[in-house]
């Protein structure tokens, strides 16, 4: 039996950076996944990959991560990827201090 | 210490230059990331979680004071101002831009520094005990031996596509603290029947997710030998190692797989096939080499001073209990300088730490530091009437922790808080660890226990060769730590034998302190140290503190 489609999220990290960002519905790349596309349907996920791997010069990596629709957005379901929206936790590097 | 020669300095200035190229074209879009990533992974260049990291190559972990000065300013100047020290006795710095690791590369290059084949399939950077040139139970200074593996290694045409990574490890002491049986090869410097130093072989060896104690390959192979040997190792390897499937590509496998005779026999036919090779040229280098590593002039002084300022001090005291050890010469001592204060991330470094020390060794020390595969920084030569002014020194840039080799000492992968690769943090159990020891004020009570933590299974953390390893992984979704017991890195290398199921982030660091405070307990005196208790009673009383009979009934 196929297993069901859960959300997802395309996400990558940025070129320059190497910092975590996700791919919005006008094509943006965001350092908020809030402000990313949720993708529920599995074709569409494998399109906007597809996207996103070729714009090369914007980001390394990309990849479609499980997320849940929230009050702000989609979250992250997993913890690496929470911890891809924060930061590490030893100190307030990275993300911490731009958001 | 070693010096470039203008060889080096061209190689190493002309492979700045062509990654300098290849960044470019990354940048402008020409290079896809599958095109860019073997070639930045040859400089020493990871994407992980958060940002990039370059891995900096700290050659048999020796720096002299203007290379830490350097390693300093390029953490002020393109990173978030500190540096991370490894379990290979390197430096990571965690936030670089990709635009600008040329230019540290350049500044690196400086220095006489790179970050060549600190990653990818090579000879990766040669480790050897960190105490080495200064240790008392040492025949010979094994940083020669390790500087000719280098120079042999990089950019070795045959070597750069191997099965997989090659770690090399030399010491020329007895008391192995290079953990060189955990290595693919492990040299270890020892004397044959008619006194003349040598090297017990070591093949095969190696932690990651199938943890092997390395297998004698060769007892006693004579100096003159060892550039011709080694690469017959590798060359049998390179053939022989597996391509097909990742996790079985070290050569632990190969030997594993082969047997030990079958690889014997094929290194000592292929050692026969190329030793002629080896013309006497390799000699002459390591002679030239020899001359580079020559001990420094030790001075002969009064150590009264010394003396007085441990039965003024009790700090101080307290200090040098720990965090000296036996130098070779009267009056000297090793001082290892924590980089693991209490609640802090173990190894990482600040740049005004990084000055602190580089202007002590400059002062105090003959301008000599090493990097620990322990997360320190050591300090080889120092005369003790100049300890209490180290201390000072060290006290005033926060880096006067005493409590080398203690509960608190430990090591600790960057886990995932910035590695790609972890399935769990380890930085923040070690912190709380360390912290809650401090808390009991205990651990100069416990004595010498050796915890080590690793975010995954590839065991950058060592864990398994810890008294007391931990092992973070991710169980549906959710961090889980796994203890391991009994694991041994010294010249008896032992792996740990894993004491049962793993505990949530928030019951590790109970689960740690109800062992160790068990096994003070159980211990016959003081004197008996964690791991010889764990020898003379096995698992089980140790699994009955971790996993208490009233708590099974509710265990899940």
């Amino acid at each position: 039996m196929a297993r069901s489609f859960t959300p997802k999220v395309v996400t990558a990290n940025a070129l320059l950076e190497g910092d975590a960002v996700w791919l919005t519905e006008d094509n943006r790349w965001t350092r908020d996944i809030h402000e990313a596309e949720l993708i529920t349907d599995e074709a569409h996920g494998d399109l906007r990959l597809l996207e996103a791997q070729a714009r090369a010069d914007e980001i390394a990596g990309a990849y479609l991560a499980d997320a849940k629709p929230g009050d702000d957005g989609p979250e992250p379901t997993h913890f690496r990827e929470t911890f891809r929206t924060r930061g590490p936790s030893n100190y307030a590097h990275g993300k911490q201090v731009e958001l | 210490m070693y010096v470039y020669n203008d060889f080096d300095e061209a190689f190493v200035r002309s492979r700045v230059a062509q990654f300098r190229g290849q960044v470019e074209r990354r940048i402008d879009g020409s290079l896809t990331e599958d095109e860019f990533k073997p070639l930045r992974l040859m400089n020493g260049l990871y994407l992980q979680l958060h940002a990039y990291m370059l891995r900096v190559a700290v050659p048999y972990g020796t720096l002299n004071s203007a290379q830490m000065r350097q390693l300093a300013y390029i953490a002020d100047r393109w990173d978030n101002g500190y540096g991370h020290l490894t379990t290979r006795q390197n430096i990571q710095y965690n936030w670089p831009k990709l635009q600008d690791v040329p230019d540290m590369l350049d500044a690196l290059a400086d220095v006489g520094m790179h970050a060549i084949q600190t990653s990818g399939n090579t000879i990766r950077n040669v480790t050897a005990d960190h105490f080495a040139g200064a240790a008392s139970d040492e025949i010979e200074d094994p940083r020669p031996i390790a500087e000719l593996l280098r120079q042999w290694s990089t950019d070795h045409q045959e070597f750069q596509f191997l099965p997989r990574k090659f770690k090399i490890a030399v010491t020329g002491a007895e008391q192995d603290r290079a953990v060189t049986k955990a290595h693919d090869i492990g040299l270890r410097m020892v004397r044959n029947d008619a006194g003349e130093p040598g090297f017990e072989v070591i093949v095969g060896g190696g932690l990651g997710r199938t943890p092997m104690v390395g297998k004698v390959l060769r007892d006693f192979l004579p100096k003159a030998d060892l550039l011709p040997y080694c690469e017959a190792i590798v060359s049998v390897y390179n053939l022989l190692g597996r391509r097909d499937n990742k996790y079985k590509a070290r050569i632990k496998i190969t030997v594993h797989e082969n047997g030990l005779e079958k690889i014997q026999e094929l290194v000592e036919e292929r050692f026969a096939a190329i030793r002629d090779g080896f013309s006497g040229h390799d000699q002459a280098l390591l002679k030239e080499i020899e001359g580079a590593f020559a001990p420094p002039t030790f001075v002969t002084k009064s150590t009264d001073g010394y003396e007085a300022a441990r039965l003024a001090n009790p700090a101080f005291r307290s200090w040098s209990d720990t965090n000296l050890s036996k130098h070779k010469a009267g009056g000297y001592a090793i001082v290892s300088i924590s980089i693991k204060k209490h609640g802090a991330t173990p190894g990482d470094a600040t740049s005004d730490q990084m000055r602190t020390m580089a202007a002590i060794a400059a002062t105090y020390g003959h301008d000599e530091l090493r990097i620990s595969h322990e997360q320190n920084v050591i300090l080889p030569h120092v005369h003790k009437s100049d300890l209490p002014a180290v201390y000072a020194a060290l006290r005033a840039a926060d880096l006067a922790t005493a409590n080398i080799g203690l509960a608190s000492d430990i090591i600790a992968c960057p886990g995932m808080d910035y590695c790609a690769l972890a399935t769990a943090r380890s930085i923040p159990i070690a912190q709380e660890i360390a912290t809650r020891f401090d808390e009991l004020k205990i651990e100069h009570d416990i004595g010498q226990l050796k915890i080590k933590i690793s975010g995954c299974i590839n065991a950058c953390g060592h864990h398994h060769v810890g008294h007391i390893g931990i092992l973070g992984l991710d169980r549906a979704g959710v961090e889980n730590y796994q203890i391991t017991l009994g694991g041994d890195g010294t010249e008896t290398t032992t792996i740990g034998e894993r004491a049962g199921p793993g505990f949530s982030a928030d019951e590790i660091v109970p689960a740690i302190e109800r062992l160790v405070t068990g096994y003070m307990d159980l211990r016959t005196d003081e004197d008996e140290t964690f791991l010889q208790a764990y020898r003379r009673l096995g698992m089980e009383p140790f699994k009955a503190i971790l996993y208490p009979a009233e708590d099974k009934a509710n265990a899940a």
